[in-house]
C-alpha cells in the first residue's frame, strides 16, 4: 500500500475503517469473553486451568467461597459423614431471607390489613401462594435440619475439644431458629396464629420472678401491665402492638442477630481446623494421663 | 378405630414435618449408628494387634498408599454443595406446590380454638404443661435444656471419639443425648397426635369427642400418705424430691462407671463437672419422665407443695 493512498482518503471514510477495526476486535473479544478487561476485572483466575494452585485460588479469592478452605480432608466431601445438614440450613435460611423479602412487598403489619393482605397474596398476586407456601415449609424443614445437624455433631463427637464453644454458638442458632419460626407463624393473623403465640406468650405470665402469676412475681411488683409478658407483647393482650412487635423481631432484629451469630459459627468452624472429621481412630490405650490441678 | 379421624390429623399440613421426622430419624439414626458399628469393628481389631494400629490408616473409608490425603474443595466439595441445593431446592418446590400453608379465620379472641395447638415444634413444651405448672413446664425446663445443650460439651471429658462415629468409646454420652432427643419427639408426637379437645388423651385413631368430660382426680403426694398439715407436706415433698435424686444419682453413677473406660473418664471428671452433669442428667433424663409416668398412671399431680410454687 502506498502512504499517498491513504493521505488522499476523505476524513469520514478513515473514521469509518477504524470503526470497522474495532468493531472486528470487539467480535474477536466476544469469542473470548474470558480475555476482556471487563472479564479479568471481575473474575480473578481462570477456572479452565485445573492445576491445583489455580482450584484453590479460585476458591480462596471468592468472596462467596472463600469460607471454605482451599483442600479439604478427603473423607469430608462423603455424604455419610456430614450429612450436609449444617449446609443445607444455612441454604434454607438463604431461602427463606429471599422469598421473606418478597412477602414483605405484599404485607403490612396492622390488624387492619395482615389478614387481607394474606389473603390478596393467596388469591391475586402471581406466584403468590408459591411463595408462601415456600417460606412456611423451608421454615419447617430448616427445624429439622437444625435437629439433624445437632444429632450428627453429637454423634461424630465433633462438639468436643476445641469445638466446645462453636457448639454452645449452635445452641443459641437453634434457640434462634426456633424463635424465627415462632414470630412469624402470629404474621398471618389467623386463629391458628392467634392462639398459638397467646398460648406461648400465656408461658411468660408465670416466669417466676419476672411474671405476675410466677413464683414470687406479685411479691416483686409485677402485674399484668409491667411484667415480662407485657414486654413481649406490648401490651396485656395479643393485639396490634403484638403483631408490629413479632413482626420487626421476625423480619429485622432475630434475623440481624441469627447472620452474626451465623459468621461466627461458620468463622469458627474454620479456625478450629474445619470439620472435624472423619478423623483417625484414637484407641484406650492411647489416652494420656491428665494435667492435674490438684 | 376412626381412620378418617387419623387422617385428618396426620394430614394436616402443619403436620407434616413430624411425619417427615417419623422416617428421618429413625433412618439417620441407623445411617449413622452404621458406621459407629464399623468403626466399633476397626476399634476392636486394632485394640487387639498393636502391630496393625501403627500401620493402618485407622479410618473405615477405604485408602491407599499413594493416594492424596487431601482433595480441592473446587469442584469435589462444591460440586456436592450445589447438588444438596438443587434437591432442596426440587423438593421444596414439589412440596410448596402439592400441599398449601394453612390458614383459618381471621384472629378471633372471642372464639377460642378447641384444641388450641402450639407450633408443632413447641408442642412438646405445651406437653409438659400438663406434668408441671406453667413457670416450670414453660420457663424453667425450657431454659434447663438451653442451658444443658450449651454446658453438654464441658462435662464430656470422654477424649475419645472426635471425628467419627462410635458407639463403644461414647456410649454414655450418647445415651445421654440419645434419651433426651427422642424424650423430645415423645412428647410432641404425644402432643399432636394423643391429644384431643380439651387437651384430653385420645388414642392415635380414636375419634375426638368434643363433649367428652372425664371426672378425673388428680392428687398430690401428700393426701395419698393422709397429710393435710401444709408445712408437713411440704416437707414431705421436699423429702421425696430429695430421695428421688439422691436414688436416681445413685442409679447414674453406677450406669456411667461400669465399664473401665467409663471409669477412666469418671476420673477425669472434676467435681463440678460431675455433679452438673448429674443434675442435668436427673431433672431432664429422668424426673421428667418420671413425672409424666406419676401423672398418667397414678394421677399424682404434684409432689412438692410448698405456700409459693408447686411441683
Amino acid at each position: 500500500m502506498e502512504p499517498d493512498n491513504k493521505q488522499e482518503k476523505s476524513g469520514g471514510s478513515a473514521i469509518i475503517d477504524r470503526a470497522r477495526g474495532e468493531i472486528k476486535e470487539l467480535t474477536e473479544d466476544l469469542k473470548k469473553p474470558q480475555e476482556t478487561q471487563l472479564w479479568k476485572s471481575v473474575f480473578r483466575v481462570k477456572h479452565e486451568r485445573t492445576d491445583p494452585r489455580t482450584r484453590a485460588l479460585g476458591v480462596l479469592s471468592n468472596v462467596f467461597l472463600h469460607l471454605h478452605p482451599a483442600r479439604i480432608n478427603r473423607d469430608a466431601v462423603r455424604y455419610s459423614f456430614t450429612w450436609g445438614m449444617g449446609g443445607i440450613t444455612f441454604y434454607l435460611f438463604l431461602v427463606l431471607t429471599f422469598t421473606g423479602v418478597l412477602l414483605m412487598f405484599y404485607y403490612h403489619p396492622t390488624k387492619i390489613q395482615a389478614f387481607r393482605d394474606i389473603l390478596f397474596l393467596e388469591h391475586d398476586v402471581p406466584f403468590g401462594k408459591l411463595l408462601r407456601n415456600m417460606h412456611r415449609w423451608a421454615a419447617h424443614l430448616m427445624i429439622i435440619t437444625v435437629w439433624l445437624h445437632m444429632f450428627r455433631v453429637v454423634l461424630t463427637g465433633s462438639y468436643k475439644k476445641p469445638r466446645e464453644f462453636n457448639w454452645c454458638v449452635g445452641v443459641i442458632l437453634l434457640v434462634f431458629t426456633l424463635l424465627l419460626s415462632f414470630t412469624g407463624y402470629l404474621l398471618p393473623d389467623d386463629q391458628l396464629g392467634f392462639w398459638a403465640v397467646t398460648v406461648g406468650t400465656n408461658m411468660a405470665r408465670a416466669t417466676p420472678l419476672l411474671g405476675h402469676e410466677g413464683p414470687f412475681g406479685v411479691e416483686l411488683g409485677m402485674t399484668a401491665f409491667n411484667d415480662v409478658r407485657f414486654a413481649l407483647l406490648g401490651g396485656s393482650i395479643v393485639d396490634a402492638n403484638a403483631l408490629l412487635r413479632a413482626y420487626i423481631w421476625h423480619c429485622i432484629a432475630i434475623p440481624l442477630i441469627v447472620s452474626v451469630f451465623l459468621g461466627v459459627h461458620f468463622w469458627r468452624v474454620r479456625k478450629d481446623g474445619g470439620i472435624s472429621g472423619p478423623a483417625p481412630v484414637m484407641l484406650e490405650s492411647e489416652i494420656k494421663p491428665v494435667r492435674s490441678l490438684r | 378405630m376412626d381412620w378418617a379421624q387419623l387422617w385428618e390429623i396426620v394430614s394436616l399440613p402443619d403436620n407434616i414435618p413430624i411425619v417427615a421426622l417419623v422416617v428421618l430419624v429413625p433412618f439417620y439414626t441407623w445411617y449413622g449408628l452404621r458406621q459407629a458399628r464399623a468403626t466399633d469393628r476397626l476399634i476392636g481389631e486394632l485394640e487387639a494387634s498393636p502391630e496393625l494400629a501403627k500401620t493402618h490408616h485407622r479410618k473405615i473409608h477405604p485408602f491407599k498408599p499413594g493416594w492424596a490425603r487431601e482433595l480441592q474443595v473446587w469442584p469435589y466439595l462444591l460440586r456436592v454443595e450445589f447438588l444438596a441445593a438443587v434437591v432442596v431446592t426440587l423438593v421444596l418446590m414439589v412440596w410448596s406446590i402439592t400441599l398449601d400453608a394453612p390458614l383459618e379465620e381471621p384472629a378471633n379472641p372471642n372464639h377460642t380454638m378447641n384444641p388450641s395447638k402450639a407450633p408443632w415444634y413447641f408442642v412438646g413444651l405445651q406437653e409438659m404443661l400438663v406434668y408441671f405448672d406453667p413457670w416450670f413446664a414453660g420457663v424453667v425446663l425450657p431454659t434447663l435444656i438451653i442451658v444443658g445443650l450449651m454446658v453438654f460439651p464441658y462435662i464430656d471429658t470422654n477424649p475419645l471419639g472426635i471425628g467419627y462415629y462410635t458407639i463403644r468409646q461414647r456410649a454414655v454420652a450418647l445415651w445421654g443425648y440419645g434419651v433426651g432427643f427422642f424424650l423430645w419427639l415423645v412428647l410432641i408426637f404425644i402432643g399432636t397426635f394423643v391429644r384431643g379437645p380439651g387437651w384430653m388423651w385420645f388414642w392415635p385413631g380414636q375419634t375426638w369427642d368434643h363433649t367428652r368430660v372425664i371426672y378425673e382426680v388428680n392428687r398430690n403426694l401428700s393426701d395419698i400418705v393422709g397429710i393435710t398439715n401444709p408445712w408437713l407436706a411440704a416437707i414431705v415433698g421436699i423429702i421425696a424430691v430429695g430421695v428421688f435424686y439422691a436414688g436416681t444419682g445413685w442409679g447414674i453413677h453406677k450406669l456411667v462407671t461400669r465399664t473401665p473406660l467409663d471409669r477412666k473418664i469418671f476420673e477425669r471428671t472434676n467435681l463440678l463437672q460431675y455433679l452438673t452433669f448429674q443434675f442435668f442428667a436427673i431433672t431432664i433424663l429422668v424426673a421428667l419422665p418420671a413425672k409424666m409416668l406419676l401423672r398418667l398412671l397414678f394421677r399424682i399431680q404434684y409432689v412438692l407443695v410448698t405456700p409459693w410454687f408447686n411441683i
